[in-house]
């Protein structure tokens, strides 16, 4: 671990009221898995051609690629090893810390992310047990891609312009790009990577179009690697982070493929053209809700790796006295730092354990289905859009509340925090853009709103609407339970504003889809409320039920974050309450003297609740951050690896400073 | 040039007033304009802003490279126009500040500081006979300087610096150390291997005491061979977010000999025999710090302007979805929820903008009144300077997101140029004053002018608001109009002082120490001076907007007004907690609020692009694939992926080295 630790941690370590490794084995979700994430871990470290001599940030953006690619290939080799060459595994999207390691290595990305999960995955999921047999191979040549969003085209993905049309006279599907707007954008490994791919395109038999299908189109040579004939691929350049991601564009001149090269589980095209629908039209949506749901996960995976840097260099930093005559105090003692951070470390477990609670439903939804059992996909979807497009806001808003509040500092790549933000804040676009996603989930409050406004009956989870309606208001409490109520009492008042809105707008002549953005800001905030009072419900709940399993010194440090947590939005939003609950003024000044109360509750243990997330230093890769505190010696030993500093006397300086400084004596 | 894109075609001929009209309403006139103008195209004719291939592309040492043969170029660019023309400094602070600046140096300029800070600094706390040996120099670009203040271990607290410069009277020299790693310099632009001059600042020790910081000019580097000085230790600093052209570097000292006489010292001296000469007032040194802030207000518009232009002409080119049945996708623009992000961003500049020239206006007025040796008023230009430094850095960083998001996937890429432009302006939340310690030094100012006026005193203009309300405590019937809003406001700020205040007396009198009960209150101290300013901020836009429309055509001036209800209605709605608990404001007002903000988004929206033209950014200073004057957004997309590097081969080394031996198993 190289150097001493620095003293400012060690006392804080010593001032911790909990035992570290209980709590995480609770993050870990079991001590068996905290003790196989450090197998994996050393296995993985122990690789020397995994470490970088030069950190990639130096790097041009070609020589990111390959030095990402080299890794990759070392990686994926250890995995089959791992899993003893079952590379298929489809609990690989499981949330788990196990294989975290990967953030290390890569800093960034796994350029065969998708060809990992995504690409096999669908193949699993969507294509028949023939295709299945011939094309899940140990040995398969095929390095594969997902292929969907086209240059003019993301979200909506109905829009997508790539044509497969069925010529019977061959046998053969056409894979054709008609135009610059269709062209395929943004997969990741389809650079330069991969070989084979998972196209999204619009099927057509004898002129009739019948939408979106998924089909497998070999790309480049297997052995040459070159594009093949009617082929045009390439990456399409440098982006915010990412940047080992390899994400490419495609298009296709005419391109043939056989006609079994549709995936055909669901749905099929016979050889006369015949075109046999599937059974239900939302299972090719599958993939997409489980990569929401597991997002959450990794998402609170971020947040802990920022929430640990910022405390971490927080108990480290001094700066200014608090009273004139006293030493600089550590920055953490700030209650405007605190406010900071305190609100990241619980976001963390929130998204945590809320990303588990979904994973748990989507499995049981996703058995029903299996059963033929449909009815719980609408809610599952509706949870996954609004509870996607709020994670992925939060998180990277928290990461960048706790870069700034590095200082300057934070701004350094070395301190990673950067990189974690660039990473995170793709997610507020990527799997479907935040606002379309929470007006996914505003037609489905409108659609119980509707029901309660007409009397009928509604499912349990909605029975407060009808509350709402009927004004039975509980008196306000300046509690958990309380503030739980008073979210759901937002949800239904901005519900029933945008409802009213979409009604009034409707009146007046307008049609629905034009009344329907009329009203679609309001129907945004609607969506938001109720992400937020789920969150803030299934976290106090969880963790009320969890308090009852754990020791009781991690009990009272676990309520009090999940209290923190309620405290922070009642606070953010005490507005909506005076709107639409009983709260009073004196009741908010109650709520800002409790909050920070708990702030100064939870400061002694802030460095022990970062160190129970138990991200190593390899993982971690930040000067700011590291278990021992170095922080300033390691600022100083990275800006030491910079090319920069191995001369002493730049070229540049002879090639353009001298001839200019020095023109009077040239 | 190309054809332009039908829908952005679209969008100007239905605009209502002259965009013309707007863009030297926005410049200060015809003059200023055709003067901008006329900088702009003398500044890019040369080509100096053209990279053969992108510096996205580029290693961190290329970068740096890169930077430092464009910064040359353009400064003996502008040597020359200034011998020619025998122009005044305005050739400068175009290509150091704002647009064209970044539009040659994208990502940071390391010759910025010299002349930011060094030349100043020396003009500022130099004598007579030190500006004299070293501001010609300095100008000619005989030597290069920058300023080093912070410290590995020190920032926005400059007294914590641990630097030491110690007289040595018997050599007449003063001896500079770094003490401890902490000490090192850490930051400074241009620091790390372009400068061969600087600006230190440090504690100046003389005959055994310590007088504070000062500020030492310090050789780095030979001027021949450009070594470092002997027991100079000097270097960079590594890659950042954004800002790798900086050249951002550390320095330490080891026992380094420096002339008594390049301490300076304009305010205070060190006599040869080591007496120390007081400065007649501490505060003159403040100047500089303030005239940064008060410029990067004007800086943070630049940059939403910048990046409002890119999101509201993507938005018109950009089509998704089908609401309607049998329509072909309607341009994104037309969605109430993407005007909702864009318009706002677009009547910010102006909010800003109005805000800046009336600090501008009032640092002048102070720094003569100061010159004059009249001090009464820099306290309350302090505080004001402060606040708004925080406020206008935070709100513009969130303008630029804002806008790179409602880009969707596309606003991701470095061509957009929005993330680029993201990292220049975050930056400015932690540079010159982390944005959390600027509010509470407002804080300070604020809690005692409430504290003045609970004493009956009265208060300067920008905090007159307090006593006013202080002394009417009942709230008056709400008002939901424009001005009343903004009296909301100054409701608002003054009930949230009051509380803080309250908050803190009660705090000590169960003990606690003045001090403890400033920190535990400090969450809502910094929330009650970011209210503070966005009053001000509020009442200055609509104050002198209606000042300002009085001239202007009467197609413009609705447009104008159009804007600035857009932007005072948009905040209120968004503090309508803060409204409802400190003003009389009812759900029903609320209500309407709502409806006039979606009103006037559907009114100012077919002039969206109208708005955006009309702040008049060159394609070359925009740079960006996706804003760009044609609206050629996809074709400009794949242009500029065709420049990467990697596309220029087929097949990458690495299938050869690593993809087909795994295949074929020998990996």
């Amino acid at each position: 671990m190289g150097g001493r630790v620095n003293e400012d941690l060690i006392k804080e370590r010593r001032k911790c009221t909990f035992d570290i490794k209980e709590l995480t084995h609770i993050i870990d979700c079991g001590e068996e898995n905290t003790i196989k994430r450090k197998q994996i871990d050393n296995y993985i470290l122990n690789i020397k051609e995994l470490w970088d001599d030069v950190p990639e940030e130096y790097l041009s953006h070609k020589e990111r690629y390959e030095n990402a690619i080299k890794k990759a290939f070392i990686v994926l080799k250890v995995l089959r090893q791992l899993h003893t060459g079952n590379i298929q595994i489809t609990d690989h999207r499981t949330p788990t810390n196990v294989y975290s390691i990967q953030d290390g290595i890569f800093r960034n990305v796994n350029p065969l992310l998708i060809h990992i999960g995504l690409f096999w995955s669908t193949i699993a999921a969507q294509a028949s047990t023939e295709q299945q047999a011939e094309w899940l191979q140990p040995d398969s040549s095929m390095i594969g891609t997902y292929v969907q969003t086209e240059l003019g085209h993301g979200s909506f993905i109905r829009g997508i312009e790539t044509t497969a049309t069925y010529d019977s006279t061959t046998d053969e599907f056409i894979l054709h790009t008609p135009r610059l707007s269709a062209y395929k954008w943004w997969p990741g490994g389809l650079g330069n990577t991969a070989n084979a791919c998972l196209v999204m395109a619009q099927l057509y038999i004898n002129g009739t179009c019948h939408g979106l299908h998924i089909f497998l189109a070999q790309i480049r040579d297997f052995d040459t690697h070159k594009p093949l004939p009617g082929i045009k691929v390439g990456e399409i350049g440098p982006k915010m982070g990412f940047n080992t991601a390899d994400n490419g564009f495609l298009g296709f001149d005419n391109h043939r493929i056989p006609r079994t090269n549709m995936l055909m589980k669901n749905v099929q095209v016979l050889r006369d053209g015949t075109y046999v629908k599937p059974k239900h039209d939302k299972l090719t949506y599958g993939s997409m809700l489980l990569t929401r749901v597991t997002l959450i996960s990794d998402l609170a995976y971020q947040l802990s790796k920022a929430a640990t840097i910022a405390v971490r260099y927080s108990a480290v930093r001094r700066q200014s006295p608090i009273k004139s005559n006293e030493p600089e105090r550590q920055i953490l003692d700030f209650v405007s730092q605190q406010h900071k951070l305190f609100i990241t470390i619980a976001s963390s477990h929130v998204y945590r354990v809320v990303g588990l609670w979904m994973w748990n439903s989507h499995k049981r939804v996703t058995a029903d289905i299996h059963e033929g059992n449909m009815g719980q996909l609408p809610e599952l979807h509706a949870l996954a859009c609004c509870l996607k497009a709020i994670s992925s806001r939060d998180a990277s808003a928290l990461v960048e509340q706790c870069r700034l509040a590095c200082g300057g500092h934070g701004y350094m790549m070395a301190s990673n925090l950067p990189q974690i933000y660039a990473y995170t804040t793709a997610a507020v676009t990527y799997e479907g853009e935040y606002t379309v996603l929470l007006l996914q989930t505003a037609r489905y409050l409108v659609k119980f709103w509707r029901l309660a406004a007409e009397h009928k009956p509604l499912p349990q989870n909605f029975a407060y609407f009808e509350d709402y309606i009927k004004k039975n208001f509980e008196q306000w409490r300046n509690s958990p339970e309380g503030i739980i109520e008073g979210f759901k009492a937002i949800v239904a008042g901005k519900t029933k504003a945008a409802y009213d809105t979409l009604q009034c707008n409707l009146r007046n002549g307008r049609e629905f889809e034009e009344a329907w953005n009329m009203a679609s800001v309001q129907l945004t905030n609607a969506s938001e409320a109720y992400a937020r009072s789920l969150l803030c419900e299934v976290f106090w709940k969880e963790t009320v039920q969890l308090s009852t399993k754990v020791s009781k010194s991690l009990a009272i440090v676990l309520e009090q974050l999940a209290e923190l947590y309620l405290m922070y939005w009642a606070l953010e939003k005490h507005g909506d309450l005076l709107l639409y609950s009983t709260i009073s003024r004196n009741d908010i000044e109650a709520l800002q003297s409790r909050y920070e109360e708990l702030l100064a509750l939870i400061r002694p243990n802030a460095v022990g609740l970062v160190d129970a997330f138990d991200i190593r230093d390899e993982v971690l890769c930040s000067t700011l951050g590291a278990y021992d505190g170095r922080v300033y010696e390691r600022m100083m030993e990275e800006a030491s690896k910079s090319p920069l500093n191995e001369d002493v006397v730049n070229e540049s300086f002879h090639k353009y400073i001298r001839p200019v400084t020095m023109k009077n004596k040239l | 040039m190309a054809k332009v894109n039908v829908d952005l075609q679209r969008e100007r001929d239905s605009c209502s007033f002259n965009i013309t009209e707007l863009t030297h309403w926005i410049d200060g006139g015809v003059q200023k304009t055709e003067e901008r103008k006329k900088r702009e195209e003398m500044a890019l004719k040369e080509g100096i802003h053209l990279e053969p291939v992108p510096s996205v592309y580029l290693s961190h040492k290329e970068k740096y490279e890169l930077a430092v043969k464009k910064a040359c170029l353009l400064f003996k660019m502008i040597r020359k126009l200034q011998e020619e023309e025998n122009a005044g400094m305005e050739n400068y602070l175009a290509v150091l500040g704002g647009n064209l600046g970044a539009a040659i140096l994208g990502d940071g300029n390391p010759l910025t500081l010299h002349y930011v800070m060094f030349i100043p600094t020396i003009m500022g706390q130099g004598t007579v006979e030190q500006q004299a040996y070293w501001i010609g120099r300095a100008f000619n670009l005989d030597i290069i300087g920058t300023y080093a203040q912070t410290e590995l271990g020190h920032g926005t607290f400059v007294r914590g610096l641990e630097t030491t410069a110690t007289y040595d009277a018997s050599t007449k020299e003063f001896v500079l150390n770094s003490p401890t790693l902490t000490a090192y310099k850490w930051w400074p632009g241009g620091l790390a291997h372009t400068a061969n001059y600087c600006i230190v600042m440090a504690q100046l020790y003389t005959k055994g005491k310590c007088h504070g910081i000062h500020a030492f000019i310090v050789q780095l580097r030979e001027e021949e061979t450009h070594m470092p000085v002997r027991g100079i230790k000097v270097g960079e600093i590594g890659a950042k977010l954004g800002m790798n052209g900086t050249n951002n570097g550390f320095l330490g000292f080891d026992n380094v000999r420096i002339p008594r006489d390049h301490m300076l010292m304009k305010n205070s001296k060190v006599l040869e025999d080591g007496t120390y000469v007081n400065a007649p007032s501490s505060k003159l040194a403040y100047g500089t710090m303030m005239f940064v802030r008060v410029m990067l207000v004007n800086d943070m518009c630049k940059y939403m302007a910048k990046a409002v232009t890119i999101a509201v002409r993507y938005s018109a080119v950009r089509r998704q979805s089908q609401p309607k049945p049998d329509e072909p996708e309607p341009q994104i623009i037309d969605y109430l929820t993407q005007q909702h992000k864009l318009l706002v961003g677009i009547a910010s500049v102006h909010a800003f903008r109005m805000s800046a020239d009336w600090l501008w206006l009032m640092y002048n007025n102070v720094t003569a009144e100061l010159d004059a040796g009249d001090m009464e008023r820099l306290p309350e230009l302090h505080a004001l300077s402060c606040c708004l430094k925080a406020v206008s850095t935070d709100d513009a960083a969130q303008c630029v997101e804002r806008c790179r998001l409602a880009c969707g996937g596309h606003g991701y890429m470095l061509s957009s140029n929005l993330p680029l432009t993201y990292g220049l302006v975050t930056a400015a939340c932690t540079y010159e004053g982390e944005n959390t310690v600027m509010l509470l030094q407002t804080a300070r100012y604020l809690v005692k002018a409430w504290q003045q006026a609970a004493a009956g005193n009265t208060l300067p203009p920008t905090v007159s608001y307090l006593g006013e309300l202080r002394a009417g405590r009942r709230s008056p019937p709400w008002d939901n109009t424009i001005e009343g809003i903004v009296k909301g406001f100054h409701m608002v700020a003054s009930g949230k002082i009051g509380i803080c205040v309250a908050q803190i007396e009660k705090r000590q009198k169960n003990g606690m120490s003045y001090e403890d009960a400033w920190n535990m209150t400090s969450v809502q101290l910094a929330s009650a001076s970011e209210a503070h300013c966005r009053a001000f901020l509020l009442s200055i836009y609509y104050k002198d907007n209606e000042k300002q429309v009085a001239t202007v055509s009467p197609e413009l001036r609705i447009v104008l007004q159009q804007l600035c209800d857009l932007y005072i209605v948009y905040w209120a709605l968004q503090r309508i907690g803060d409204l409802l608990r400190f003003t009389s404001i009812s759900e029903r007002d609320i209500e309407q609020l709502q409806n006039w903000y979606e009103d006037l988004l559907v009114k100012v929206r077919p002039n969206a692009v109208g708005l955006v033209d009309a702040f008049d950014i060159r394609d070359e200073i925009l740079n960006s694939a996706l804003g760009a004057y044609d609206g050629r957004a996809y074709e400009r997309l794949m242009e500029e992926a065709m420049k990467s590097p990697l596309n220029a081969e087929p097949v990458n080394q690495s299938f050869h080295k690593y993809l087909k031996p795994l295949m074929q198993g020998k990996l």
